[in-house]
């Protein structure tokens, strides 16, 4: 595996560390040593199977969202070794053992399209275009498992304001990061790379949607989409592209990976909907993870009141 | 060859070695290796395993006719229970940890997704095969009527394989692998009944039945 190297690090490094993967052990190993037992632990860390976590380096979080909710986070060990990040493999535990090749630092985004003033933003620009905010959100997957995760980050539209979308820009296109010798496994997904996701401007707007750039207080482990990806938490967690490279404004709806893929079973808008399942499994219910008994799924995953009038008048079965 | 194969040892041993994924699973479960989602890990590793031993079952006749190996036939009761016990546990995380005894749910989920009702099917033509698979009934049905009865694995390998397929969002690699293995155990056995000399299969239909299946 490989670890994070200083050079990697990003300017908004409060505590360089080389090896830092499980939070609540750093915290305390932090808080009793120094940087000796910190190596030390490294090693023992090394050593143990269980943790192949990519390091984070802490982020300053200086406001708290209204948006966040009060329900139970779910773990860091939890988010960061049960993931879907295809280009890393497609079973829940691989992205762990096997996203550390992707490299995350330097990192430019292309902004481009219908804009006024496209742009390519390095990740140390992104870091610095708005106060970093800390938004625990409900986080739906497709598959019918949920999580809470504290994410950090910003509205999406304070990045795109920066841009000046034209009259004539409707949508959004997201890109991820694509490189067949980084990703060998991307292979053997079935699906198409590099990634890509799209949002109509408005959705793009709300200030729900979030560019992400770290969790549980830190930048983005990689099998998370580091170093930076969008949150949209009212939609279907595929929706959330990771590890994103280009955002391009466009007039049409942009061709979306799963709903190429298999356009009956992933539409363009995904949003969360208990009463349309998919074609294959229900979307009533869901499992939190750490949970037993299946919880019912909210409409919009619960974000009704922010997001519902986005969608008046749509007939939300067949735009699904 | 024949003194290994034959030796009340080896039994003991391919049992034990049976068993080895639902130990893991166990050793997993005590020792918090089944990741966050223990649920689909249970049911994934489950249903792998069921499909796994159906393919080693199935092996069995062609490896005993390519390999000049009559004794494997020995084993074959013994993999094929396997095949359900796992198969049996693989339902059982459905209807206790996945739906919780939730019937009216999971009547819904056979009747309207296809993936699940196959499944189903695979599943419940093997509780036939398991309860006949004795010598006793081996003698109470007779060796001809028994073995037309157990060609049901060959749906339930089949079934089995497209309910995998159909329960994958996009990687279908894995289950194309299976369906590949298959095919070619099924396959082999047309090609064994319309070109028997090349594969002596005569040599084993001439045989009685019942002997065939005995342990």
């Amino acid at each position: 595996m490989s670890l994070r190297s200083k050079e990697q690090l990003t300017c908004a490094d409060v505590t360089p560390k080389s090896v830092y993967l499980n939070r609540r052990k750093f915290l305390k190993g932090a808080g009793l040593a120094g940087a000796f037992a910190l190596a030390g632990r490294g090693l023992w860390e090394l050593a143990s199977p269980s943790s192949r976590a990519i390091a984070g380096t802490k982020l300053n979080v200086a406001l708290k969202s209204p948006f966040s909710t009060t329900e139970k986070q779910n773990t860091y060990e939890d988010v960061t070794h049960y993931n879907n990040y295809y280009e890393f493999g497609v079973d829940k535990t691989e992205p762990a053992r096997n996203a550390g090749t992707l490299k995350t630092y330097p990192w430019t985004v292309s902004i481009e399209g219908e804009v006024k003033k496209p742009r390519k933003i390095t990740i140390d620009e992104i870091l610095k275009l708005a106060p970093l905010e800390e938004r625990i959100y409900r986080h739906r997957c497709v598959e019918a498992w949920s999580i809470v995760v504290p994410w950090i980050g910003y509205s999406l539209s304070e990045l795109i304001k920066t841009v000046e979308p034209t009259p004539a820009a409707k949508f959004v296109a997201f890109e991820s990061f694509y490189d067949p010798k980084e990703m060998p496994l991307a292979k053997y997904a079935g699906i198409d790379f590099p990634y890509v996701e799209g949002l109509r401007l408005d959705e793009a707007m709300n200030p729900l949607a979030l560019l992400c750039v770290g969790m549980y207080g830190e930048t983005l482990p990689n099998q998370d989409g580091a170093p930076v990806r969008i949150v949209i938490p009212w939609k279907y967690g595929f929706k959330s592209a990771k590890s994103l490279v280009k955002i391009r404004f466009t007039k049409s709806e942009p061709p979306t990976t799963w709903s190429r893929m298999a356009p009956n079973e992933y539409g363009f808008y995904a949003n969360v909907n208990p009463h349309v399942d998919h074609p294959r499994w229900s979307q009533a219910k869901e499992r939190r993870l750490g949970e037993f008994f299946r919880r019912d799924t909210l409409m919009f995953n619960g974000y009704s009141d922010q997001v519902a009038s986005l969608y008046t008048g749509m007939d939300l079965r067949k735009n699904f | 060859m024949h003194k290994v194969l034959t030796n009340r040892w080896t039994q003991v041993v391919v049992f034990v070695l049976c068993l080895g994924p639902v130990v893991s699973l166990g050793w997993r479960a005590l020792t918090g290796g089944l990741t966050a989602n223990p649920i689909e890990f249970i049911t994934h590793a489950t249903g792998d395993w069921t499909l796994r031993f159906i393919c080693i079952t199935l092996a069995i006749t062609p490896l005993r006719k390519i390999l000049g190996l009559p004794d494997l036939i020995r084993f074959r009761r013994m993999l094929g229970l396997f095949a359900f016990f796992y198969g049996c546990l693989h339902f059982a995380t459905y209807v206790v940890l996945d739906k919780f005894f939730d019937f009216p749910e999971m009547w819904k989920d056979v009747a309207k997704r296809p993936y699940i009702t196959l499944g189903f099917l695979a599943f419940v033509l093997m509780i036939p095969l398991a309860v006949t698979s004795t010598a006793g009934w081996i003698r109470r049905l007779g060796g001809r009527r028994w073995q037309w009865l157990h060609r049901a694995i060959y749906i339930t390998a089949v079934a089995g394989v497209i309910h995998y397929y159909w329960s994958v969002k996009s990687a279908v690699i894995r289950p194309l692998t299976y369906a590949a293995i298959v095919a070619l155990l099924l396959l082999w056995r047309l090609a064994a009944r319309f070109w028997p000399r090349t594969h002596t299969v005569q040599e084993a239909s001439a045989k009685p039945q019942p002997q065939k299946a005995q342990a």
